[in-house]
């Protein structure tokens, strides 16, 4: 077991230092000047030469890569020239909203798939199977600023039942606090659970055939015992590398729903940092959010060794 | 037998709708079986002897078409309320497959496989599951069982696998075994041990037993009873000594000749039976065996035989061109 | 919303007679919408539409009538001209950024599949090494840093989609190299270029194909998101997704200035994506496509 997640780190160490060199360059690759852009309108040519030299800017991009790694290895990832605050400030703050709805929005997508799936791979080829395949495929054709709009339509506008903006911090009114995030957690979900609902289903309906369903029939088992015991741990392998894929998608996906419903998240972080062109602060998070998405990709590798005990022993 | 039998297979057909049209897979078959008897159902691939397993058991896939009785214990299985056949399984009937790679769950211990049936049937407190689920293994000649149990079935040999299953089968004490190919997917070593081991299992309990199989020597020796099936239907059916000295199908010759044989000289050629067996989607009007048998007649083409007695009440055959051999083979 | 990445195949159960039965009215109809909104879209300038940049302040958010189809906007603008033009743009970006995916991507996958090796290596790490971002905090990122415009916004979206392509040309490649006619024209002294132009790429090319339709799919959605944030397409050019955006604030007293465009979105995208699939069944060499 030890072996494998040695392996499995061993190979992260390169993956990261690519992401890293990749975001840096990009940021490297601005059209003119970088010091220009963040002094924007207070820029006089002796504020931009005083910058450009305190940023290190005339040094050439190899050793400026190595010195911002540098950094970034012993925690300074960057100070905003807006609010002063630094990059990891910035992002702790915020980085609990987004785990919230992106953690709430999963728990959803996995509450409305996982039942259809199971239901579809039992009734498979049936009225009720055909109806609920083709609603998922039509939900992944909705976009999720479009669900969301349909949601504040429907529930904030018409109804008055939820919120259609607005936080409430967890440890001040956790009823309020899930309130506010029932809306842009269901918006996600509505997103994701066709995915999640259509792989589970083949792959039961695949399980469901094996020989040792038909043992475990013979044995007299609980069909309810034989379903979600017996039928779905070997099915959900699929559904984990599913659900894997699909945090890269919900990371996506939170920039767009947070800005939406005005959560402080770090979807909304970034945005407005685009939009105040705090050209640091986009960096720094883009770093953040990247290694944090390798490193759920990387945890999720570890689930399977978890779900399927034929890896664990090097077998599968 | 004055007693009822225990098992009694009464004109089960099996139909299987295919895009190529209906599959007759089982046509028409009557069996009965005493309890503690063991009966031997042979015959090659295809010729529906899974599937009668299958519909006995009423394990057959969803669009299969069974007509009918299946008389066990008693109560019709056909027409049993789900609920109540579920708590007839493993209780009354159980079952060894095949391939015990495919017939074990693959992401579940050993353990849990034993116990969660004990759970289900015996309502043993989990401690006592436990307990009894160590004695089952070592009963069935399984090492280290205490360590077997939290083991994955991939971590077993193929041998042990299939013992694991007997010792699932048996945990309920079942009246009835159906053990379908248990030898097949296993080595020609271990298949004795593992026949061995059901027929000791079987006499100790004084359990009815199915062996299901295509190789006639499996059931030499080991069954009271064989029944020997062709396309879909019962041809022969006798007692197992009867059946080897004063066989009468032509089919039945021509299964035993193509077991090799020890005293044969080296590189006798194996007397294959040529040909193959019919399409089941498209059944011959006449014998199905008749393109393939020695003594086919003309009628045999024409009309299909039915199961007839024979010298004995116990032995009977479909054929209008019978054999009368004393095959001087020991069985 | 719609991925960049591959999806993970989903049909287990083989379709021979599936296959039939998808080339059916559904088909057709998506089929239909695709060409019209198509055509609609290329006609905007000689349809009888009024300007879709005219303001008439006096008419805001009127509702549907016989001058204006389908109403004004908040500032008087015609819709039903909006919608056709916002047409243009969403079309233009959801068909030009593929493009980029398909013929870098799948010049890419097709060299890896053919050649293996260090070379192959390579290109599957870098394409990794791109879908190890988030794909719509990269397109952020880079819009931000370049600008906004329909080309820089077109230029990344057909960037990120390369790992996907190279994925699906590299699959089928592995795939159809090994087959016999490939191994009968090395045999008969075939140049590289002649086994991956004559041989290869016109078997390869189908699954790209609908691929792309796929893509599309997923780039019309990306723009709109982006232009619903005001981070896609500069205005005032707008796209569908920008019209939802400004028709967000009128919910309350005009909600079809942000679900007609939605609807058209919607539709069209569903179009591209069924489209897309049912030829993604029928061209498979394998039935996954990973």
């Amino acid at each position: 077991m030890f072996g494998f997640l040695a392996r499995r780190l061993f190979y992260l160490v390169p993956v990261l230092i690519a992401v890293s060199l990749l975001t840096f360059l990009i940021a490297s690759l601005l059209p003119g000047d970088l010091a220009y852009t963040i002094l924007g309108d207070q820029a006089t040519p002796e504020k931009v030469e005083a910058l450009r030299q305190d940023m290190g800017l005339d040094q050439p991009v190899w050793w400026r890569y190595l010195g911002w790694l540098g950094q970034v290895l012993q925690g300074d990832f960057g100070r905003s020239f807006r609010t002063g605050q630094t990059v990891l400030q910035a992002v702790a703050e915020r980085l609990p909203v987004s785990f919230e709805l992106m953690l709430l929005a999963e728990i959803g997508a996995l509450a409305i798939g996982i039942p259809l799936a199971i239901a579809c791979a039992v009734k498979s080829g049936s009225a009720f199977d055909r109806f609920m395949t083709g609603s998922a495929f039509g939900m992944l054709s909705v976009p999720t600023f479009l669900s969301a709009i349909l949601l504040i339509y429907l529930f904030a506008v018409q109804l008055h039942w939820l919120p259609a903006t607005g936080y409430v911090p967890f440890s001040e009114d956790p009823i309020g606090n899930l309130r506010c995030f029932v809306l842009p957690a269901l918006t996600l979900a509505l997103g994701e659970w066709p995915v999640l609902m259509r792989v589970l289903r083949s792959d039961m309906i695949a399980t469901l055939q094996e020989d040792f369903i038909a043992m475990a029939r013979a044995k007299g088992l609980k069909p309810s015992r034989i379903l979600l015991v017996h039928a779905l741990k070997p099915s959900s392998l699929t559904l984990v590398t599913v659900t894997g894929i699909n945090i890269g998608r919900l990371i996506g996906g939170t920039v767009i729903v947070e800005q939406i419903f005005a959560l402080p998240g770090i979807g909304r972080l970034l945005v407005g940092a685009i939009t105040t062109r705090d050209l640091i602060i986009l960096q720094g998070v883009v770093l953040v959010v990247a290694f944090g998405y390798v490193l759920m990709n990387f945890i999720v590798d570890m689930l399977y060794a978890v779900l399927d005990p034929r890896i664990r022993h090097g077998h599968a | 037998m004055t007693a009822a039998p225990l098992l009694s297979v009464e004109d089960v057909a099996v139909d299987l709708p295919t895009p190529r049209g209906n599959l007759r897979a089982v046509d028409g078959v009557d069996l009965t079986l005493g309890a503690g008897r063991t009966l031997g159902i042979v015959g090659e691939s295809g010729c529906g002897k899974t599937m009668l397993s299958r519909a006995i058991l009423q394990l057959l896939p969803k669009k299969a078409k069974l007509s009918g009785r299946v008389r066990f214990d008693g109560q019709d299985l056909v027409r049993l309320a789900p609920e109540a056949l579920r708590k007839l399984r493993a209780r009354s009937l159980a079952v060894v497959f095949q391939d015990p790679m495919t017939s074990l769950n693959p992401v579940l211990t050993i353990g849990t496989q034993l116990i969660e049936t004990l759970q289900e049937h015996l309502d043993l407190d989990p401690a006592a599951a436990r307990k009894r689920s160590v004695e089952l293994l070592a009963a069935v000649g399984i090492p280290a069982p205490e360590a077997r149990l939290m083991q994955y079935p991939h971590q077993l040999s193929g041998g042990m696998r299939q013992r694991v299953a007997i010792a699932i089968a048996l945990s309920c004490e079942p009246k009835l075994l159906i053990a379908d190919e248990p030898t097949t997917a296993l080595d020609v070593t271990i298949q004795a041990q593992i026949l061995d081991l059901l027929a000791r299992e079987q006499r100790r309990r004084h359990m009815a037993m199915i062996i299901i199989t295509h190789d006639l020597g499996v059931v030499a020796g080991r069954t009271d009873e064989v029944a020997v099936m062709y396309a879909g239907r019962v041809v022969e059916r006798a007692p197992t000594p009867v059946l080897f000295k004063r066989m009468h199908m032509p089919y039945t010759e021509a299964l035993l000749a193509a077991i090799p044989k020890i005293d044969a000289a080296p590189h006798t050629r194996l007397p294959a039976i040529s040909g193959r067996p019919p399409d089941p989607t498209r059944p011959l009007h006449g014998c199905s065996f008749s393109p393939r048998c020695r003594y086919v007649a003309r009628r045999c083409h024409a009309e299909k035989p039915l199961l007839a007695k024979a010298e004995s009440s116990d032995h009977e055959f479909a054929c209008f061109n019978p054999i009368h051999i004393e095959a001087g083979v020991s069985a | 919303m719609a991925t960049l990445e591959l999806t993970v195949s989903e049909d287990v159960i083989a379709a021979t007679v599936q296959r039939t039965r998808r080339l059916g009215p559904l088909f057709w109809t998506a089929t239909g919408w695709m060409i019209f909104v198509f055509a609609v879209a290329i006609l905007a300038p000689v349809l009888p539409l009024p300007g879709p940049t005219d303001m008439d302040m006096l008419e805001r958010r009127a509702p549907i009538s016989a001058l204006h189809w389908l109403g004004t906007d908040g500032l008087g603008r015609d819709e039903l001209s909006r919608l056709v033009y916002g047409a243009r743009i969403s079309l233009t970006v959801g068909l030009f950024a593929p493009v980029i995916g398909i013929t870098i991507g799948g010049a890419l996958g097709l060299l890896a599949g053919y050649f293996r090796g260090r070379f192959e290596t390579l290109v599957v790490g870098s394409m990794d090494t791109l879908l190890a971002f988030p794909p719509l905090i990269l397109a952020l990122a880079v819009t931000a840093y370049l600008g906004q415009s329909i080309f820089n916004l077109t230029c990344i979206l057909g960037v990120l989609g390369i790992p996907a392509f190279m994925r699906v040309a590299r699959a089928s490649t592995l795939t159809l190299a090994r087959r016999e006619f490939v191994i009968a024209a090395q045999a008969l002294g075939a140049s590289h270029a002649r086994i991956l132009l004559r041989e290869l790429l016109p078997n390869v090319a189908l699954p790209l194909v609908a691929f792309f339709l796929l893509g599309v799919a997923v780039i019309i959605v990306v723009e709109g998101a982006l232009s619903f944030l005001g981070l896609g397409v500069p205005p005032p050019i707008s796209s569908w997704g920008s019209m939802i955006g400004e028709g967000r604030e009128s919910l309350e007293i005009a909600p079809r200035l942000a679900f007609i465009p939605a609807i058209a979105m919607f539709l069209t995208v569903l179009s591209f994506n069924l489209v897309g699939d049912t030829l993604r069944a029928l061209t498979d060499p394998r039935q996954g496509a990973l």
